[in-house]
């Protein structure tokens, strides 16, 4: 996984909540059995509409997503984090999160940062006037900053860590395997198992 | 210490615990299926790694299986490899595989309880956020993605940060004609989609004491779309009972220490819950969704709202997109909406006693002109049950289609989907633009309110026959 420190570019106003993993990338999308190529299915009905605010020229190289409460609601889909990566996208901030969709994203190096929705809508009225905003994402310092605003957000120490090194998850739960043999060793014999298969 | 069921379970499987870090939790079974799996697989191939427990892991093929002519290969070019791409996943890493035409396949949810593999007081997974369903047998079950399903596959375990918890009592006796779906979509509307987020729900009170296993399957199938990870119910004796008949229960002596562990399974009576919502069964009513989440829901007696008269800024406008987006005028009542397609079936009302509920409102009747609809049990094994008892006829009689057993029009990954603009009254549990199909329009029902409406061409209850 990339390291995430900080990352800066210009930043794109979604302006609604409850943006659920339908709407991120419909389920006519997820056939493939890679994890890139998903730009083209990425909001991909709002896209039919030259208004939405992708289709808007002002913010074809943004690469920081600002959307509405509860983004990433509905299923558990990491193609969502994988489309949002493959289209440019470096980072969402949203004053809420679906637990699910938070937990890819931060598995996947794709920051979600939680701010409060106050600052999420200070953040849009900026980016509204004047698109080309620069916008630091800082996991380092754990702050948002564009001109003389600076917006701090908490994010845990070890998932903070996890991305600032990009670390995988895999290979830090194997270097404690011991003590998973362990564990397996006083499991109930009652536990059911899979195989042999039984009918 | 007083515990909830939830932290008693959680207290069971911790492998590792350490200051600073979140606890790595042991996984009893990890559920697979076709759409989140195969980058997965890929992942453990890059690294030479093995799946390390394949006897705790099981897969089967359900979000693109076609339900119609599943003798003849997938039509779709693109679900047939991510089929087979499972398939050979599944042989080269020794995981057990329920494929199209087995008589286990089916929706991955109905798959674990009808074998038998699902049980109390475990820990389960699977790449599908409904995987909160198997919560209903007293489990800690929720979904992943497919970072955590490589991860399960590789460890067996997961590092998880400790949800909190919400207890939600439905005390009293419901009325006739309310339902488990109606429950849960009450809830929903409540506490809204992001109400259940970082928490556990654990339902409680007598009304959800009195659901059969499968009603209680609803509910907690459906937490999800209260934002919550997982829902879970203590088990008692029905659920013991469900599981004992199953081919995967555990047998003589295994079974006695099972039951013993099993019915220390429930909320320490001075536990404390972060949260608690209650509601009363007696004011609960056939429940109907009107716009495109699942917390925009209103009892099927009363109109389409108008968006002026939300206080919410956020909230009204995400009504007036839904308003829109749907079709309907404020004011409207909801039993006058006219729907064009019927859809029976899903993880959250595609089992056997779904399909008797609807039969038994069906029976002798024909469905009205101008809908179609369509029957999708939710496994193989459901069909084959519900073809013994008869139900086949009564739907086929009534007008409706039988179909083959899967996701289906859940989501609209397989070739059943509404067309543009199209009207759905669905057991499903998603009522997203376009879930469905593109451009589709859903309304989230229970099975007697879909049986109903399908009779009349209009959303309706039973009582309105």
């Amino acid at each position: 996984m990339e390291k995430f420190v900080s990352h800066t570019g210009s930043a794109i106003p979604l302006r609604r909540s409850n943006v659920d993993t339908d709407q991120i990338i419909p389920a006519v999308y997820l056939k493939r059995v890679t994890k890139s190529g998903f730009e083209d299915g990425l909001f991909a009905a709002w896209r039919n509409d030259p208004e939405f605010v992708l289709n808007q020229p002002q913010y074809k190289a943004a690469t920081i997503l600002v959307a509405g409460a509860d983004f990433g609601t509905g299923s558990s889909r990491e193609h969502a984090v994988w489309a949002l990566q493959n289209y440019g996208f470096k980072a969402v901030i949203s004053s809420r999160f679906a637990d699910i969709f938070r937990g890819n994203s931060l598995k996947g190096g794709l920051l979600t940062v939680i701010l409060p929705q106050e600052n999420v809508e200070k953040i849009w009225a900026a980016i509204e006037a004047d698109p080309t905003t620069s916008v630091t994402v800082d996991l380092a310092a754990k702050n948002v900053r564009l001109g003389s605003e600076v917006y701090p957000f908490e994010l845990d120490d070890y998932t903070r860590w996890r991305l600032m090194e990009g670390l995988d998850d895999i290979g830090l739960t194997l270097k404690n395997i011991d003590s998973v043999t362990a564990y397996e060793s006083s499991r109930p014999a009652y536990k059911p198992k899979t195989l042999p298969v039984r009918s | 210490m007083s515990k909830t069921l939830a932290e008693k379970i959680w207290a069971d499987h911790i492998v590792r615990s350490a200051q600073g870090e979140p606890d790595l939790i042991y996984i009893d079974l990890h559920l697979i299926h076709e759409v989140t799996s195969a980058q997965a697989f890929d992942g453990l191939r890059l690294a030479g790694r093995q799946v390390r427990r394949p006897d705790l892991t099981i897969a089967t093929e359900d979000h693109n299986t076609p339900t119609l002519n599943i003798d003849l290969p997938i039509a779709d070019p693109v679900s047939k490899l991510q089929v087979d791409t499972l398939r050979q996943n599944c042989a080269e890493f020794g995981v057990r595989i329920h494929s199209l035409g087995d008589a286990e396949q089916g929706i991955v949810h109905v798959v674990g309880p009808q074998l038998g593999i699902t049980q109390p007081g475990m820990t389960i997974v699977c790449g599908d956020s409904h995987t909160s369903t198997h919560g209903a047998f007293g489990a800690l079950a929720f979904g992943i993605g497919t970072s955590e399903v490589e991860h399960v596959l590789a460890t067996q375990t997961l590092p998880l940060v400790r949800p909190k918890t919400m207890a939600i009592t439905v005390d009293g006796v419901l009325p006739e004609g309310v339902t488990a779906k109606d429950v849960i979509l009450a809830i929903i509307a409540k506490i809204g989609t992001g109400g259940g987020q970082g928490y556990v729900i654990e339902y409680r009170g007598s009304a959800i004491r009195a659901l059969s296993m499968e009603g209680r399957m609803t509910i907690c199938n459906m937490s999800i779309e209260a934002g919550a990870r997982a829902g879970l119910i203590a088990p008692d004796e029905k659920t013991f009972e469900y599981v004992r008949t199953k081919p995967h229960a555990p047998q003589g002596a295994d079974w006695d220490a099972a039951l013993e562990y099993w019915k220390t399974l429930k909320t320490d009576d001075d536990a404390k819950f972060d949260v608690e919502i209650s509601l009363k069964a007696e004011e609960l009513a056939p429940f109907v969704t009107w716009g495109t989440n699942p917390g925009q829901g209103l009892p099927l007696n009363s109109s389409v709202p108008n968006p002026a008269d939300i206080a919410d800024i956020e909230e009204r406008g995400a009504a007036e997109r839904a308003l829109t987006y749907m079709g309907l005028q404020a004011g409207a009542p909801l039993k006058s909406i006219k729907v064009d397609t019927i859809f029976l079936g899903s993880c959250t009302n595609g089992r056997i006693e779904d399909l008797r509920a609807a039969a038994n409102i069906l029976k002798g009747k024909k469905k009205a002109d101008s809908v179609r609809m369509l029957v999708v049990p939710g496994s193989a094994r459901v069909r084959l049950q519900a073809e013994q008892e008869g139900l086949d006829k009564v739907f086929i009689d009534f007008g409706a289609e039988w179909r083959n057993a899967g996701c289906s029009m859940c989501l609209g990954m397989n070739p059943d989907q509404l067309a543009v603009g199209e009207r759905s009254a669905s057991t499903s549990n998603r009522n997203f633009e376009g879930r469905q199909g593109k451009g589709g329009r859903t309304h989230l029902v229970s099975p007697l309110v879909a049986a109903a409406t399908a009779i009349r061409g209009t959303l309706s209850s039973p009582a309105d026959l």
